[in-house]
């Protein structure tokens, strides 16, 4: 696996990461959606993601761990702190020298400075406070750091983009990039933009994270998705928000 | 306890019709899946939800599995005079969450 | 850009089997993106009939009158587990004329019974929001109850595709 990674970013130190879709005709998933998906999500009342949301919001005055401090003790009203912040993850994190997503960084906080258990992936608490905190960002553009410490792992992103993988051999790009937009399987193909994560996606019948969406993907290529966490499914993650750089977010959006 | 949302005017006019929104954070685990193993997986739904209004029930609704899980339910109530809304989530064991609102009649 | 290609060991792939002849047991075939093959859990499916005797049991040996309700769903669905529906009933809801309650059927879900609203004068205006889960596209029915012993419906077809890449 290794081996091949680095074959492969050899392959592509000189390919550039452009979008093969063009900027101002980058869509949202929103707009792929059918008109009661869009209205599901738009009423705050009727979204299920908001339950989250509503549950995020109460975790964040909550004091945890041994440290016993809430997320509220340092980062206050998250409406002020919390601005912004998810619309730039994944980030870099100078301690781990490599970029992190917005599950890893709260649960960096819940481990350096609360003192208290990760919380595990797509577990309710987790995506509750995913959730909260992205919702702060809501109508913001997605605006990730464009700093050359970065560059590797945005390289790295791209590649896997344009990796054909799994008994299907398709890569992300064939579907997302040359066939957004035409059917597959009685939805629409959208063009892969990670706007309004962590979602409620109806097929899951929960809120879930963007990780978890795209383990969905390779699983529907028949490849072995990704471990939680791995450095190539930040990477990748990493590659689809700077694809994305300038789109507002829109989380927890609804999505088939 | 879930996490529920609801959403209605809390002031209105004596005789207005208002609209109540609830959604409520569960599964409806309809016990037609199977796990990874082939086992079924248990049916645990909510199978009924009330609205009281000072005491009075004035809405009541039967669930079955082919309701989504989070239920939304949305119903409307004359604004008859001021005081509680009780709402009751009961699910196939009889374990009950109830939230409790204000509403105010102008 | 091209798509690079990497060595991928090839997963086992779960087969369906041959439908039986039984009327009320059936396994059921999806091919995704013609490749793989993914077979769900045998389900007993509810069938026309069973919707109709839930019917008959609610109504008794009354007639079910078209009209008054007005049953709304989209006629398409991307995603069969959450599908709005929306159901209203044109009444006055006065005490003496009022509707007492609305049942929602379906035809194909593993069993007949959505829901049923117990509504009343209170209500103001008989109308209920929901969502519900459609296995495949059916035909789903409300029947509302008035006070004076009545029952009328209406109906709605629903075709429910699948999503794609999903977990299994």
């Amino acid at each position: 696996m290794r081996a091949l990674l680095a074959a492969g970013l050899a392959l592509a130190a000189a390919a550039a990461v452009e979008a093969e879709v063009v900027p101002d005709a980058r869509r949202p998933g929103y707009d792929f959606a059918s008109p009661e998906i869009r209205a599901m999500q738009d009423d705050e009342t009727t979204n299920p993601g908001m339950l989250w949301v509503s549950q995020g919001e109460s975790l964040w005055s909550k004091k945890a761990g041994a440290a016993a401090v809430s997320c509220e003790d340092c980062h206050g009203d998250a409406r002020a702190s919390m601005k912004g912040a998810a619309a730039r993850y994944p980030a870099f994190d100078a301690v781990l020298a490599r970029p992190i997503d917005l599950e890893q960084r709260i649960n960096r906080c819940r481990t350096e400075h609360q003192r208290a258990e990760p919380l595990g992936w797509e577990s309710d608490d987790l995506l509750a406070l995913t959730a909260f905190v992205a919702r702060q960002s809501h109508g913001l553009p997605i605006a990730v750091s464009a700093g050359p410490e970065l560059r590797p792992f945005l390289d790295l992103g791209g590649e896997l983009f344009s990796l054909r993988e799994g008994q299907l051999n398709l890569a992300c790009s064939q579907c997302h990039d040359d066939n957004w937009g035409k059917s597959l399987a009685g939805n629409v193909i959208p063009q892969g933009h990670p706007t309004g994560y962590p979602v409620y996606r109806l097929e899951w019948q929960s809120l879930g994270s963007l990780q978890r969406r795209l383990r969905n993907c390779m699983t529907g290529v028949r490849a072995e998705p990704f471990d939680y966490g791995a450095p190539e499914a930040v990477a990748l993650e990493l590659y689809l928000m700077e694809r994305a750089r300038g789109m507002p977010m829109d989380a927890p959006a609804v999505r088939p | 306890m879930a996490r529920v949302l609801i959403n209605f005017p809390q002031r209105a006019k004596r005789g207005e019709i208002i609209e109540i929104k609830t959604l409520i954070q569960h599964p409806m685990e309809t016990g037609y899946r199977v796990d990874n193993r082939g086992a079924k997986i248990p049916r645990d739904i909510i199978s009924r939800f009330t609205c009281a209004y000072n005491g009075d029930e004035v809405f009541r609704a039967e669930l079955f599995p082919a309701i989504s899980a989070n239920p939304f339910i949305a119903f409307s109530t004359v604004a008859t005079e001021s005081g509680e809304l009780v709402f009751s989530w009961t699910d196939d064991n009889g374990q009950m969450q109830t939230e409790i609102r204000q509403i105010t009649i102008e | 850009m091209s798509a690079t290609t990497r060595p991928q060991p090839l997963l086992s792939v779960e087969e369906g089997g041959e439908s039986d002849s039984s009327p009320t047991r059936r396994r059921i075939l999806l091919v995704t993106a013609g490749a793989g093959l993914v077979s769900l859990a045998p389900v007993v499916r509810a069938t026309e009939d069973a919707m109709a005797e839930a019917i008959r049991d609610l109504i008794g040996e009354g007639p079910l009158k078209p009209g008054k309700v007005k049953l709304e769903l989209p006629s398409i669905v991307e995603n069969g587990n959450t599908v709005p529906l929306t159901v209203s009933v044109e009444s006055p809801m006065t005490e003496a004329d009022h509707v007492e309650s609305i049942h929602v059927f379906n035809q194909k879900n593993p069993q007949p019974y959505v829901a049923a609203f117990h509504l009343g004068p209170r209500a103001g205006k008989a109308g209920v929001v929901t969502r519900i889960r459609l296995a495949d596209s059916q035909r789903v029915v409300a029947v509302a109850r008035l006070a004076d012993g009545s029952f009328w419906s209406d109906s709605a077809d629903v075709i429910v595709t699948l999503a794609a890449c999903t977990e299994q």
